[in-house]
């Protein structure tokens, strides 16, 4: 899944030709792959970005996981011990965000541009859902949940690079690491000039569980009484035979 | 090397976690523990969630105690009516257990709660076995072995509902062993431990059970709680990693049975002198972290869980 190059060239050709018949469009971009599997041995997955744009640009492309909600607790000491005191709920939190771009990003855009198109961390919106439960410390809560998916790597630290190959092709790496959720995630390209975005082109990328981790992970959602018993059926299967086999030594 | 793990949803290297479940079969194989109050906490260390931690603690537990019940089965150190009655008391705990669990998660503090149980029970049973153990390994260098009395009577042996437990020679009340596994089979709950550590002194010093029974008798208990908690965690939380599960036991079953046999050569109080380090240990352990300064005071989680 990793070694994606040859996929990579033969769509990079059937893209230069296509660039030829259609110019017309300004940007034209795909992944490597539009299905993420975790299997077994999921350890993290490279997908690969790439695409053409119709002359010199910027571009930004921004992989955002599928929103969970996710209460962020804060620690207080109570009698000397650290306890769970004041909660937010951020109703739209993305489980992943990755970005890279062709030049760093404060050369690329102006901050009311980033705030508008979402682009980078810090741009993101998260809010509380409900408008009363805004306090005045969403920012501490924020950037709590920020450094939080950061250091679980699921939020990009540095934005990562997309290479020009001459001066209309472009491909970008990001990696998913193995914490990644399930869903669909939504990679944006963005085409800037001179200061504007020009236009984004939205692909979706589907990341989910493939073969025997999704079979476990759904009995045990769906039919949990089953899995319940099936996993006191293996436990005592697994204690019986060791007692057994072990009797004989 | 890696495996994924779908319900705890993490990429874990599987030759840790046969390590890691060999130790404490080890340690427990040498003491006669399930070996839960060590399971817990070093999952939770090793980055899986505190709720699945214990969910899959309790499958790890069922499988111990199977193959520990069938080797003082077969030495019929097993008095299974005793066993019927703690594990009665036990269902009703460990359903009320997880119930307490559920509200727990809900409000964020299943986490804090997990760990003072920890501390504190750790704290306490080991403080008593060290000054007991310790008691005793002087007493048998001053004054060799104490006589005891076959009964002591007081209060408990007035409550009514008395019952005749053959096996382990004793003439009392049904409530006692009832309450006894009421409040174990609630410890399993919420701490994911089979409760061995407190169940076998209880047995002792409240039941007055003969040390010879109490270990196969505990573990003929902790089966059926065990199986109970299993599938009342899978049902409301969804918090058995049966993957993880597998890879724990595969390790914990070799590695008690090198414990057992290593454990043979030693002798009674210094066994129980070790375990009460051991368990006094793994709770200063804990109570440090409860009073230490986070890293980050703020922390993540799904919303409706802990």
């Amino acid at each position: 899944m990793r070694s994606s190059s040859p996929i990579f060239l033969s769509v990079i050709a059937i893209l230069l030709v296509q660039g030829m018949a259609a110019r017309a469009q300004p940007l034209v971009a795909d992944l490597s792959q539009h299905l993420v599997a975790i299997t077994a041995g999921f350890t993290g997955a490279d997908i690969v970005m790439f695409g053409a744009t119709d002359g010199p640009g910027d571009v930004v492309v921004v992989v955002t996981g599928p929103p969970k909600p996710t209460i962020v607790r804060r620690k207080g000491r109570l009698a000397g011990i650290w306890v769970n005191r004041e909660a937010m709920l951020f109703a739209d939190a993305p489980t992943f965000y990755g970005i890279a771009t062709s030049k760093p990003i404060d050369e690329v855009l102006a901050a009311n541009q980033l705030d508008r198109h979402q682009i980078g961390v810090d741009h993101i919106r998260l809010l509380p859902p409900n408008p009363e439960a805004r306090r005045d410390d969403i920012p501490e809560f924020r950037q709590a949940l920020v450094r939080a998916r950061q250091r679980d790597g699921l939020f990009a630290t540095e934005p990562g690079k997309v290479t020009f190959l001459g001066e209309r092709l472009f491909r970008a790496r990001m990696a998913l690491p193995a914490k990644v959720a399930t869903g669909t995630y939504r990679v944006q390209v963005f085409l800037v000039r001179e200061g504007q975005v020009v236009t984004v082109q939205t692909t979706p990328l589907l990341v989910s569980k493939i073969g025997f981790s999704a079979d476990v992970f759904d009995l045990a959602h769906q039919d949990s009484a089953l899995y319940g018993l099936a996993a006191i059926l293996i436990a005592t299967a697994a204690g019986w035979t060791a007692a057994v086999a072990f009797r004989r030594i | 090397m890696h495996v994924y793990l779908p319900i705890a949803e993490l990429s874990v290297n599987w030759f840790t976690l046969l390590v890691v479940g060999s130790g404490v079969g080890f340690l427990s194989g040498l003491f006669g523990v399930g070996g839960g109050f060590l399971m817990t906490p070093l999952l939770i260390f090793l980055g899986v969630p505190a709720p699945v931690a214990v969910g899959t603690g309790a499958a790890q537990i069922l499988a111990s105690s199977v193959s520990g019940v069938l080797a003082h089965w077969r030495r019929q150190n097993v008095d299974v009516q005793m066993g019927l009655a703690l594990a009665a008391g036990g269902f009703v705990g460990s359903a009320l257990g997880i119930w307490i669990f559920t509200l727990l998660r809900q409000a964020g503090q299943v986490d804090l709660v997990i760990r003072l149980c920890f501390v504190i029970f750790l704290g306490s049973v080991g403080g008593l076995m060290l000054v007991e153990s310790v008691r005793t390994w002087f007493r048998r260098a001053t004054t060799g072995v104490r006589k005891r009395k076959l009964h002591e009577h007081y209060w408990l042996h007035g409550l009514p509902f008395k019952l005749r437990f053959r096996r382990s020679k004793l003439y009392i009340s049904a409530l006692l062993p009832l309450t006894v596994g009421f409040a174990i089979g609630i410890l399993t709950a919420i701490m994911g431990v089979g409760g061995g550590f407190i169940l076998v002194p209880a047995m002792i010093y409240i039941l007055g059970m003969p040390t010879q029974m109490v270990v196969g008798t505990s573990l003929f208990q902790t089966l059926f709680v065990a199986a109970n908690v299993t599938i009342l965690q899978s049902v409301t939380n969804q918090t058995v990693d049966v993957m993880l599960a597998l890879l724990l036991i595969v390790g914990g079953v070799v590695g008690a049975q090198f414990g057992t046999r290593f454990g043979a050569r030693l002798r009674g109080e210094q066994l129980r002198i070790l375990l009460a380090l051991l368990v006094l240990g793994v709770g200063l352990k804990l109570a440090f972290d409860l009073f230490t300064t986070p890293d980050d005071f703020y922390s993540l989680a799904p919303e409706g869980q802990g």
